[in-house]
């Protein structure tokens, strides 16, 4: 679905953001992009809806190279939630902002009324729709956010800092949420630093550190490696942690599962 | 000492049909680490807007019971006196930056208040050290990462040495190691020089370690209001939906099966840890 070649990018007052990426994200998958603040992350995900363009190297969204099209034409495709809602909302109420976007991709009256109404209800905002955006708390407007964008149904969805002000139980709807949009073949793409979301959804996780892949693989291998953790800013999930501060007690150490752990401490210490 | 009182507190937004604050009560010690958490939309905001005045006198509305902090009666004392005492920190920083240069940015609240030239250099150098953005200080905030401008907007508070500083979801933009850099600054704030943190979060795996007073609310009222431990191992928090860190959930996994007891109900790895290699040596 998408398809990175050896991607450079320089932002115009010469700091290099990207240094020779290379990555495939297939069709449904569910990928996680880790790493601090400033690794390139969000650099990256930007040339995914050519918000930004190569420097050198390509990249190609459902085998279209983005140098040849619109950023109007690919947002169609490639559906961007941003990690401050407040830079894409502008409407009066909710339910215009919503209907915003469709509008503008020449939906009809009534299968745009239908769209709006079905992403009110799938993230919960059907009591705010006439209320105005800005009156609503963060994670709040984060979801009305995310409604506009789901509304016109693009078939990648990438998600910047997708969990900032949101609480456990909007959390856990969000993780349920991507994998129903997996199940429907949507690719989704999420910038995250909550090391505990990623390890409850267990994506894909690709770690970035100053502007390179660092590593790229299961959940289970990236988030329990402490050296490539520590080299990209991210810390162990709490799971990892425990087992990591008993490793004399010969545990397993790639265990991020808060479940997992439990059978795993239940078979040493007995139990009922 | 008490610094902060809220008595039958109740406050709804102008043309809200329900109370964002609904019969709020409690007490808040001087030198406390304060966490105040729960589901979106509860009012920790709000009732963080009323510690410094923002409600009533910005949001207006209808304010019923009392409130007062540090001696003050809020509804009878302007923001600007408030916010003398009580330092805010917004959940984004970009809203609470302006001006052209890092160190500019910090030394605002000071110029404001006609301090000494030599004692401004000072305080804003420490603020800046401590937030750790001393590399900074030419830089323009609106240029900075999403982190580094939460940082400046701790230092510009920190700066003006408030008696009591509140924090709304402060390191939401920051990478974990920043985060954690930032906590341990507001941590040793609150042990080195007395400074009562009220803190608004919803990772508790992250914070629950510094606190000794959590608060959590539901639906605008207060649900629970304790001892930490007490607090994130009970019922009421898990069933509220709050994030509880996942050692004291492995805890209560644990503790179910019956194959792990402890007094003190595990909040960090490390105690964790040690509860697992106490009970495979007894």
């Amino acid at each position: 679905m998408i398809e990175i070649k050896d991607l450079w990018f320089t932002y115009p007052n010469g700091v290099e953001a990207l240094r020779n990426i290379s990555l495939e994200i297939r069709k449904g998958e569910f990928v996680a992009i880790m790493g601090q603040n400033g690794a390139g992350k969000t650099t990256l995900i930007k040339h995914f809806n050519g918000l930004l363009k190569p420097s050198k190297g390509a990249v190609l969204v459902d085998g279209v190279n983005t140098e040849s099209v619109s950023v109007a034409k690919l947002a169609r495709k490639v559906g961007f939630i941003f990690q401050n809602p407040d830079n894409q909302l502008f409407c009066e109420t909710v339910e215009d902002e919503i209907a915003f976007a469709l509008k503008n991709f020449g939906f009809k009256e009534a299968p745009l009324k239908r769209r709006v109404t079905w992403a009110l209800n799938l993230l919960g905002l059907m009591e705010y729709r006439k209320a105005s955006p800005f009156m609503l708390s963060g994670g709040e407007r984060k979801r009305v956010a995310l409604a506009s964008v789901l509304a016109w149904d693009p078939q990648v969805v990438v998600m910047d800092e997708p969990t900032i002000g949101q609480d456990y139980s909007q959390k856990e709807k969000l993780r349920q949420f991507i994998i129903q949009l997996n199940t429907q073949g949507k690719t989704v793409v999420v910038v995250t630093h909550d090391v505990e979301f990623v390890s409850e959804c267990n994506p894909r996780v690709i770690l970035m550190s100053g502007g390179r892949i660092v590593a790229d693989g299961i959940g289970k291998d990236v988030l329990t490696d402490v050296e490539l953790l520590t080299q990209a800013s991210v810390v162990l999930p709490q799971v990892t942690e425990i087992f990591m501060g008993i490793k004399d007690l010969e545990f397993p150490l790639d265990v991020i599962d808060l479940y997992e752990a439990k059978e795993l401490l239940l078979k040493r210490l007995g139990g009922k | 000492m008490v610094i902060v009182e809220a008595k039958d507190l109740t406050y709804t937004y102008p043309n809200a049909e329900k109370p964002a604050l609904d019969d709020v009560s409690f007490e808040i010690q001087k030198g406390e680490f304060v966490i105040l958490t729960g589901p979106s939309g509860c009012g920790k905001t709000s009732l963080c807007r009323c510690l410094n005045g923002l409600i009533p006198h910005f949001y207006q509305g209808e304010l019923k019971g009392k409130i007062v902090v540090n001696g003050l009666n809020v509804v009878d004392h302007p923001i600007h006196e408030l916010a003398m005492c009580v330092g805010l920190v917004f959940q984004n920083p970009e809203n609470q930056l302006f001006a052209l240069s890092v160190e500019k940015d910090v030394a605002f609240g000071l110029e404001n208040l006609g301090i000494p030239r030599k004692e401004m250099r000072e305080r804003v150098n420490w603020a800046m050290e401590t937030a750790g953005i001393m590399d900074l200080a030419e830089r323009a905030p609106h240029e900075l990462s999403g982190g580094q401008q939460q940082r400046v907007a701790i230092a510009s508070i920190m700066a003006m040495n408030p008696e009591i500083l509140v924090l709304d979801e402060p390191t939401s933009f920051l990478d974990p190691v920043g985060a954690k850099k930032i906590f341990g600054v507001i941590s040793k704030l609150n042990e080195s020089l007395d400074v009562t943190v009220i803190l608004i979060e919803h990772r508790l795996d992250l914070v629950a370690r510094y606190a000794n007073h959590v608060v959590v609310m539901d639906a605008g009222k207060i649900i629970l209001d304790g001892e930490p431990r007490e607090v994130l191992n009970s019922e009421k928090t898990r069933m509220l939906g709050v994030g509880i860190p996942k050692v004291t959930r492995l805890f209560q996994l644990l503790e179910e099966q019956k194959a792990l007891h402890s007094k003190k109900v595990p909040i960090m790895a490390e105690e964790m840890g040690e509860l697992v290699r106490g009970a495979l040596k007894a």
